[in-house]
């Protein structure tokens, strides 16, 4: 599917300025990167998080758009709700025209809290597509680790301390969960890589059934950047393969990008505050080299599953 | 045209179900609700209703679906029980505060620990501040009318409250009885279509819904649901008005049995009301002046005609099927006490926590509470706070 930036980025903004979202923060970009893919009106649920609580504090609403948010854990379930009822609704000859129904989530709504509501959104095929905007931790109440947080972080629950180097676990791998639920089409993007990242909610928007599309979100606050470095960071780790663009159609795995030279991952993490203690410990720097074997495997894995 | 059926109570439920033709149901089944949503699969497996059937994960996601399809302006039902209604807690408070007219049978059951599956109300009971209008049914007959006439008050333009259906579980929801029941037609005639004043369907004039509210707009929002749920006393009123007329079939907030000179009364909510009517006829023909009141709504609470239907009497016995652990009886005993305050006449208020976890209520168990108003009439002491047939 081609992709005419100019004819895209001429189009009526979904989500307008003005929402209170931090200089530098990644989430309205994802937003707007997959709402500008849509062909149809869009029905947009998010789950309870930085995105809701920056674009909706009542009584101004930055979004163009039906919106709805419900609360925390049920993003996913509340727009199956709102596609159950146009469906119902159309099949009766009460309404007309057709929509796009994008739920969004943050990590934690996503990986963790809300992950039930989505694998039974998923599971049940519901014509929607699900967004993750993955900053890596529980950032809107204050950078709570998740299970998305990279190991080694430091963060607000997993605090650096005499016997702490941060998080302990590897990132849970929810795009090959979700892909496991053998849905259309499962996607992982990148606000950097833009084209590739509006190419795939094109085309998640033009199959029928349920979508999944996970996107790399840099947190400026959460993870200790400058704010002009959001897309340089992120183009950094999908190019170290900590976060690989792939895409899954019809259970087909398929990876959109490959890096020529791939950076090691102590490139975008000298860059962030969460990780400085590492660099100063032989036992912090252990855990680099165990997060970066990670990568290392898991990269490979996805080489493999390409081939299949 | 009225028909006549042998019906269980979830039954008569999901028959209502049928009828009403919901857009949308999302449901999970849990004892003893299960059936209705067993009963309303085949209304739809065999293509009788509309209805988008969405089966939930769960029952926090039965309602976070519920709200989403009732936000895109559909009418939309879920039913639950007990532990389904706690794991859906917070997703209740929040249906009632964006003021989606859901209507939601609760086939009440003991809500754990311990483990146990049938009835009290300590389920719904606990609810009661959730901001959604409670209504209560005491046998199968009653809980088909009370649940279509639940959607004409939730969806009242003045309202836009969810309303709850409670049927006591297994005494009502597996008991079966004669029902009386109205044809399709004059049914969906009744209810009519559902016509929101906001859908997230309508693109050309989008909504937010769900925003943030802070300090400066959420305690005025509160104030308009609790304005809502104070007008709703009327609403309900005039749809069992309209009911009666068309099924001669008469509702109100609260059902006085035998109260015209009653100088002991018990008040009761559910199947136990009928119980108690019998005990009532037989002290009657002994020339004891007994009667009952059965609240059928609960919320909001019918604080002026429960004033007035006790207010000549000389003692009241409050019974609750679920204990709140205040040391202070149940919810209906503080909230009815509360009510009579106001007034310089009262007569004077026992408590009797009964039937928690299924315990049977029989004759003989109302029997004795009627037994002790006697004697507290006659001046002796008994208890404020009791359990009424536990084993010490």
């Amino acid at each position: 599917m081609a992709v005419n930036l100019k004819e895209l980025s001429a189009k009526e903004p979904i989500l307008t300025s003005g929402h209170r979202a931090c200089a530098g923060c990644a989430a309205p970009i994802v937003v707007r990167q997959v709402l500008m893919a849509s062909d149809k009106p869009v029905v947009v649920a998010s789950a309870t998080g930085c995105l809701e609580v920056t674009t909706s504090i009542y009584p101004y609403t930055a979004w163009n758009v039906n919106f709805i948010h419900n609360a925390f854990e049920n993003s996913a379930a509340t727009m199956s709700g709102v596609e159950a009822a146009f469906t119902s609704l159309k099949k009766q000859g009460k309404i007309e025209g057709d929509f796009n129904f994008v739920a969004f989530g943050g990590d934690g709504g996503t990986y963790d809290i809300g992950f039930q509501s989505l694998s039974g959104a998923m599971e049940r095929g519901h014509n929607m597509l699900y967004v993750c905007y993955d900053n890596g931790a529980y950032m809107n109440t204050g950078i709570q680790r998740s299970s998305a947080t990279p190991m080694g972080a430091n963060t607000t629950t997993t605090p650096v301390g005499k016997k702490s180097t941060g998080k302990k676990q590897y990132r849970k791998d929810l795009a090959e969960i979700i892909a496991s639920h053998h849905i259309p089409y499962v996607a992982q993007a990148s606000i950097s890589n833009y084209r590739d990242l509006i190419e795939k909610a094109q085309k998640a928007f033009s199959i029928e059934g349920p979508k999944f599309l996970n996107v790399l979100s840099p947190c400026r606050l959460g993870w200790g950047f400058n704010p002009e470095n959001t897309v340089d960071l992120a183009q950094l780790m999908v190019d170290s393969c900590f976060w690989p663009l792939f895409e899954v159609v019809e259970g087909k795995w398929k990876l959109t990008y490959k890096p020529k030279n791939k950076p090691s991952i102590e490139e975008w993490m000298k860059q962030q505050a969460r990780f400085k203690h590492l660099f100063k410990s032989e036992e912090g720097k252990q855990v680099i080299a165990n997060a970066q074997a990670e990568v290392d495997a898991r990269w490979e894995q996805l080489l493999a599953r390409e081939t299949l | 045209m009225k028909i006549r059926h042998s019906l269980t109570g979830n039954e008569a439920m999901a028959e209502a179900m049928r009828q009403i033709n919901p857009d949308v149901v999302a449901a999970y089944p849990i004892t003893p609700q299960t059936e209705i949503v067993q009963l309303f699969s085949n209304s739809v497996a065999d293509g009788k209703v509309n209805t988008e059937f969405v089966t939930v994960e769960s029952e926090h996601s039965a309602m976070s679906a519920t709200i989403g399809a009732s936000a895109a302006g559909a009418r939309a039902m879920t039913a639950t029980s007990a532990n389904g209604l706690a794991y859906m807690w917070e997703v209740v408070y929040i249906a009632a505060s964006m003021r989606l007219p859901i209507v939601m049978p609760v086939v009440n059951r003991a809500l754990s620990g311990p483990i146990n599956i049938h009835c009290d109300h300590s389920d719904t009971m606990g609810a009661r501040d959730s901001g959604w209008i409670q209504i209560y049914s005491e046998n199968s007959q009653e809980a088909y009318d009370n649940l279509i006439q639940a959607i004409r008050i939730a969806e009242h333009k003045d309202i836009q409250l969810p309303v709850m259906v409670c049927m006591d579980g297994f005494i009502i929801s597996h008991g079966m009885e004669i029902i009386e029941a109205e044809d399709d037609e004059t049914v969906r005639k009744f209810i009519g279509v559902r016509k929101p004043q906001y859908s997230l369907l309508n693109k050309d004039e989008p909504v937010t819904m769900g925003p943030l509210d802070l300090q400066d707009f959420y305690f005025e929002h509160k104030k308009q649901q609790a304005e809502a749920m104070k007008n709703s006393a009327q609403v309900i009123l005039d749809v069992a008005k309209e009911w009666k007329e068309m099924t001669g079939r008469s509702y109100d907030m609260l059902d006085e049995y035998c109260m015209e000179d009653a100088e002991i009364a018990i008040v009761a909510i559910g199947s136990a009301a009928g119980t108690a009517k019998v005990a009532v006829d037989a002290l009657r023909a002994k020339g004891v002046k007994a009667g009952l009141v059965k609240v059928r709504v609960f919320r909001p609470f019918p604080k002026e005609e429960i004033a007035k239907a006790l207010a000549k009497t000389k003692a009241v016995a409050i019974m609750d099927r679920a204990e709140s652990f205040a040391d202070f009886g149940g919810p209906l005993f503080r909230d009815i006490r509360a009510s009579l305050y106001e007034y310089d006449l009262r007569p004077k208020t026992v408590s009797y926590v009964y039937g928690l976890g299924g315990r049977d209520v029989t004759l003989d168990t109302i029997n004795q509470v009627y037994a002790d108003l006697e004697r507290l009439v006659k001046g002796e002491q008994i208890p404020m706070l009791n359990h009424l047939g536990v084993r010490e």
